[in-house]
């Protein structure tokens, strides 16, 4: 069977060359950053070549603008919450995209908790940031606007620039999200007009336990960990080593391999969902058409009528991994919060599916995953009791609508006694 | 497959990937099509009965592997009941049958209940004389 990953959103595999130069520093270079002798020094000099490597991924004035921290999460715990404390007696009021990553959600819903308010800017049907929403949002009070660079889920490109420029404009600091980005689009923190960034080795072939934020001299922040003086007094806390010396060689590699990725994860974004579209009758590419509006290695899609659980786990048993958005999916049993801020249907969030492409992935495998993939919708129309319906007339199509039956959503309304959420 | 890991016990990839009774019953004597408020899912029930007994059972639903796993294992359960009997099925059952659910997935069972109870209830509607039965039964919870 032929396996085929496409999840790379969530983790990627190690490169040798990573591999190779982290294998010291867990035997031979085992020093602890903050110790004065020998030990200590050697890690310290690595430390500061990946910072170096960090910073020219994004394009960072300095090195000393480069934290390390364990993760995606706590990159955006500190940016939101050390902002936020920092600037409390100038205002507490924040502005953040509808469809931020939960990391950054979440830490603004435990501070409105705290006494701050946030305004949410909403997105377009295909996740496009509101930019007059978004100026209008800003008051003397903001002390932090917080806009990703490419959404997590619907891999939609977002006008930081625009973003960075209106921000500027108020004097307000701008945190962007680039852990969908990083890697597999080019960044420039200084265009961007940045006083923050994170992301993440993980999702280029660096390892996890290592995030990366960046964070420009001239923007207050305050550490949300308490205990040593490591990371410039911003982040308390050993560095975890082999892994940002790993993580500092993938970025190396990332950058000068990034064009060539790029091309190569575009070409499959197009052919598979050229592939899928014309092999599966409704189904709906959800965020923007493949091209300058889309990053290169995402596609989620929704197929009608059937769930994503059901096809991520029947994807799994034929070798091909994908993740989905669907409620069924979610701990919490909710669809996710992007689908739901970019108004899609229920019964096209339930039947979602997102995929994303590396650059080991080859022509043969998105022809694979084609082939397979509508032999799986297939089997699970059969066995939907919607797709009958929809055959009967009973319901009707969201993603074509025939003219005839009830909406899906009318449907199971009608039969749960509640409306879908 | 011993290296293959899997979200759900053997019990439930076994009828999640092979669901028995999957399909509709023409010449249907109940059916019943139930949705879960919770997450969206839609289960479908369709029965056949013959003297008071559930002669054949078959589903259809749209839902995640531990709903269809349900309904699969539901159908397989309630075969040669009496509706009587059927009227007392509850979740529990299909749990324990199918070897345990995550906690999250309990509801997928309690739609399967669900969808079995809508399609006696049709049936009783249609056959108003086995209302005694189904009257002095435990009554249908949603």
């Amino acid at each position: 069977m032929r396996n085929v990953y496409l999840d790379h959103q969530a983790a990627t595999p190690v490169l040798p060359e990573v591999f190779d130069a982290m294998r010291p520093y867990f035997t031979e270079h085992y020093g602890n950053a903050s110790s004065l002798h020998q030990h200590g020094l050697k890690v310290r000099d690595a430390l500061k070549t990946a910072r170096r490597q960090m910073a020219d991924l994004i394009h960072a004035e300095s090195e000393e603008e480069i934290f390390f921290t364990s993760d995606g999460t706590e990159s955006a715990n500190l940016a939101i919450k050390g902002v936020a404390y920092a600037n409390e007696r100038k205002g507490k009021h924040l502005v953040v995209a509808a469809t931020e990553h939960p990391s950054v959600i979440n830490s603004v819903e435990f501070l409105e908790k705290q006494g701050w308010t946030c305004t949410r800017v909403p997105v377009d049907p295909e996740g496009r940031l509101d930019l007059a929403a978004l100026k209008a949002a800003i008051t003397p009070q903001t002390v932090l606007v917080a806009v990703h660079h490419v959404n997590h889920d619907i891999g939609t490109i977002q006008p930081i620039r625009e973003v960075g420029i209106a921000c500027a404009e108020r004097g307000v600091p701008l945190y962007v999200d680039c852990e969908a980005s990083a890697g597999w689009l080019p960044i420039d923190v200084q265009e961007f007009g940045a006083a923050l960034v994170s992301f993440s080795p993980h999702r280029f072939y660096g390892p996890k336990g290592v995030g990366v934020l960046y964070r420009n001299k001239r923007a207050r922040i305050v550490s949300i960990l308490h205990g040593g003086v490591q990371e410039g007094g911003r982040r308390a806390g050993t560095e975890n080593i082999p892994a940002i010396v790993g993580s500092g060689v993938a970025a190396q590699i990332a950058l000068r391999e990034l064009p060539a990725r790029q091309a190569h994860v575009a070409a499959l974004q197009a052919r598979l969902w050229k592939g899928l579209e014309s092999t599966i009758p409704f189904i709906k590419l959800n965020g923007p058409r493949p091209g300058p509006e889309r990053a290169p290695n995402n596609l989620n899609i929704s197929t009608e009528f059937i769930e994503g659980e059901g096809q991520l786990l029947l994807c799994d048993l034929s070798g091909i991994a994908v993740a989905s958005g669907s409620s069924c999916v979610s701990k919490s049993l909710k669809i996710s919060h992007v689908l739901a801020a970019i108004g899609l249907d229920h019964a096209l969030a339930q039947g979602n599916l997102i995929l994303t492409l590396g650059k080991d992935n080859s022509v043969e495998d998105v022809d694979y995953v084609v082939e397979t993939f509508s032999r799986i919708v297939q089997k699970l129309r059969t066995m939907s009791p919607m797709w009958d319906e929809f055959e009967r007339g009973q319901i009707d199509s969201v993603i074509a609508p025939r003219g005839h039956g009830k909406s899906f959503s009318q449907h199971a309304a009608d039969i749960s006694g509640k409306a879908a959420h | 497959m011993s290296d293959t890991y899997t979200l759900y016990n053997p019990t439930v990839m076994d009828h999640f990937m092979n669901p028995r009774n999957m399909g509709d019953l023409k010449d249907a004597d109940g059916v019943g099509e139930v949705g879960a408020a919770a997450c969206g899912d839609i289960m479908k029930i369709s029965l056949k009965i013959r003297e008071g007994r559930i002669e054949d059972a078959r589903f259809k639903t749209f839902g995640c592997g531990s709903a269809i796993a349900s309904s699969s294992m539901a159908t397989e359960l309630i075969k040669g009941r009496t509706i009587e009997e059927a009227l007392n099925f509850t979740n529990q059952e299909v749990v324990q049958a199918l070897g345990g659910l995550p906690p999250v997935k309990i509801h997928c069972s309690v739609l399967a209940e669900e969808a079995l109870k809508a399609a006696l209830e049709d049936y009783v509607k249609r056959h108003p004389e086995h209302a005694q039965v189904a009257a002095g039964a435990e009554p249908v919870t949603a």
